[in-house]
């Protein structure tokens, strides 16, 4: 059974989005890291890279697969988690502590189209 | 869609949690403790895999020895018995048919090993071109369970825990034994880069074999995923990646297995036409500057010049280099020269550099 943290929104695709005023920080959910297994890294965009929601902003791979992220919101990155970048398996260690990208969010009405975290639950069994 | 089936090994996969899925018509585990780990077990020490969904056909006749001859590029006439040796089937293009090992064990008895997923093509290609022979085709594929036990700990832990003298088999040679009254084939072979022993048995045996061997606690069970990089590490091709019925086996860099100076093989005269006119494609390795992993089918560039594609690639485990092979334009292929890698959406600089990944560790 893997883990899902309440008060976060999630993205049918497995993100996860945590929201903090204006600003929204991504991850993938402990769910899809299962699923993939040992990563071995992660594609992030720079900083100032517009990201829009359900679109591919970035990567997470494992030795055998690479598996595309979908940003769960539309905005601007304003930092992404070398941490990471450096160190993917981080992920597998905790990916709810482990974030990918901080963004601005764009428009705030698309966090109401996200799922809750019960509701996400009953897709990621 | 036929059933999966089943080795005679997938009980006990199970019940060591494996990730099992269907390849080439059989449940086969892809990995048991994570790929990276059984990676470096056979690297450093020993590991084990269950192959029985390899594919096993006997020769036998009066002219078994001609027939294998006219229908694989390599040479077996002039080796000894007891010797295993690398070659290929081709269409009369030049294309592959498959890769394959000729077991020679006796002068009208060959037993050859094919890929899995091409048994049934095998066979049949085969018979078709068995007329003005004598021989008889047998696929015994559904008698045969085989191990794999790789790595440099192997001769020893193997010799020790089967009580059997191995240290005759030099590399590329097998012998057939009777363990606890089982008939085995044992040939010093394997699919890594690293020593190690292939065992062919029935579906008695090779779960005894499986069993010993992993009592011993040195051995670690692994999957398909990691015998994928650990050959592509060793350079050694795969079917349907760096050979294909749309590749030559000369554009692949395995012409040292077609043995153009032999009178006659199926598929000699359009290589010999081929080799005139010059090769469109070849095979080269890639070496990316940048951190990102080429996947098998990416795009290869010269500038805005598409000049090919990646046929396997990963940030691979034993060099923690991102690597790959590609399949590019002759002109092209220029060890030094740079090219991109379109990854999603992104151009990633690389070089061209040689296939040699990885040192092979063969015991000689």
């Amino acid at each position: 059974m893997s883990k899902v943290v309440e008060g976060l929104y999630y993205a049918q695709s497995h993100e996860w989005l945590k929201v903090e005023g204006n600003i929204g920080i991504i991850g993938v959910s402990d769910f899809a890291q299962a699923q993939l297994g040992s990563i071995v890294f992660v594609d992030l965009p720079e900083v100032g890279i517009q990201v829009t929601k359900e679109v591919e902003f970035g990567a997470v791979e494992s030795v055998k697969a690479a598996s595309d992220l979908l940003s769960p919101i539309s905005g601007v990155v304003i930092e992404n988690n070398q941490a990471v970048i450096d160190d993917p398996e981080l992920i597998n260690k905790d990916a709810f502590a482990n974030w990918l990208i901080k963004v601005e969010i764009a428009n705030p009405s698309e966090i109401d189209q996200l799922l809750s975290a019960a509701d996400y639950r009953s897709i990621s069994k | 869609m036929d059933e999966i089936l089943k080795t005679c090994l997938y009980d006990r996969h199970v019940q060591l949690s494996a990730k099992m899925e269907p390849f080439a018509g059989y449940w086969m585990p892809i990995s048991y403790s994570g790929i990276i780990e059984e990676h470096q077990a056979v690297r450093n020490h020993s590991g084990m895999f269950d192959v029985s969904h390899m594919g096993e056909i006997r020769i036998t006749g009066k002219d078994a020895i001609p027939f294998v001859e006219f229908i694989t590029t390599n040479e077996i006439n002039s080796k000894p018995f007891g010797k295993v040796i690398y070659g290929l089937f081709l269409y009369d293009n030049g294309t592959c048919v498959d890769d394959l090992l000729v077991y020679k064990v006796a002068s009208d008895e060959l037993f050859l090993v094919v890929n899995a997923s091409n048994v049934a093509k095998d066979y049949t290609w085969i018979v078709e071109h068995t007329e003005g022979f004598e021989v008889l085709v047998k696929n015994e594929s559904d008698d045969w369970s085989e191990v794999a036990v790789q790595g440099p700990e192997t001769e020893k832990i193997v010799m020790e825990m089967m009580q059997i003298d191995l240290t005759d088999l030099t590399f590329y040679t097998f012998k057939n034994v009777i363990w606890n009254g089982h008939k085995l084939l044992i040939s010093r072979t394997g699919y890594t880069g690293e020593d190690g022993f292939e065992i062919y048995g029935d579906a008695i045996a090779i779960p005894e074999v499986w069993d010993l061997l992993l009592s011993s606690g040195k051995i670690l069970p692994c999957g398909l995923g990691c015998r994928d990089t650990l050959r592509f590490e060793a350079s050694l091709p795969l079917y349907g990646h760096e050979i294909s019925d749309q590749i030559l086996p000369i554009e692949a860099g395995l012409g040292s297995f077609v043995k153009m100076e032999k009178p006659d093989f199926i598929g000699k005269k359009a290589l010999l036409a081929q080799k005139t006119a010059g090769l469109v494609h070849k095979l080269v390795g890639i070496e990316l500057t940048e951190r990102a992993i080429p996947r098998q089918g990416y795009e290869v560039y010269s500038g805005d010049q598409m000049i090919g594609h990646v046929t396997t690639g990963y940030l691979s485990i034993s060099t923690d280099k991102c690597i790959a092979n590609a399949l590019i334009a002759t002109k092209y292929a220029i060890i030094g020269d740079q090219i991109l890698v379109l990854i999603r959406k992104k151009m990633v600089p690389g070089v061209i550099r040689n296939r040699q990944y990885y040192k092979k560790n063969y015991k000689q």
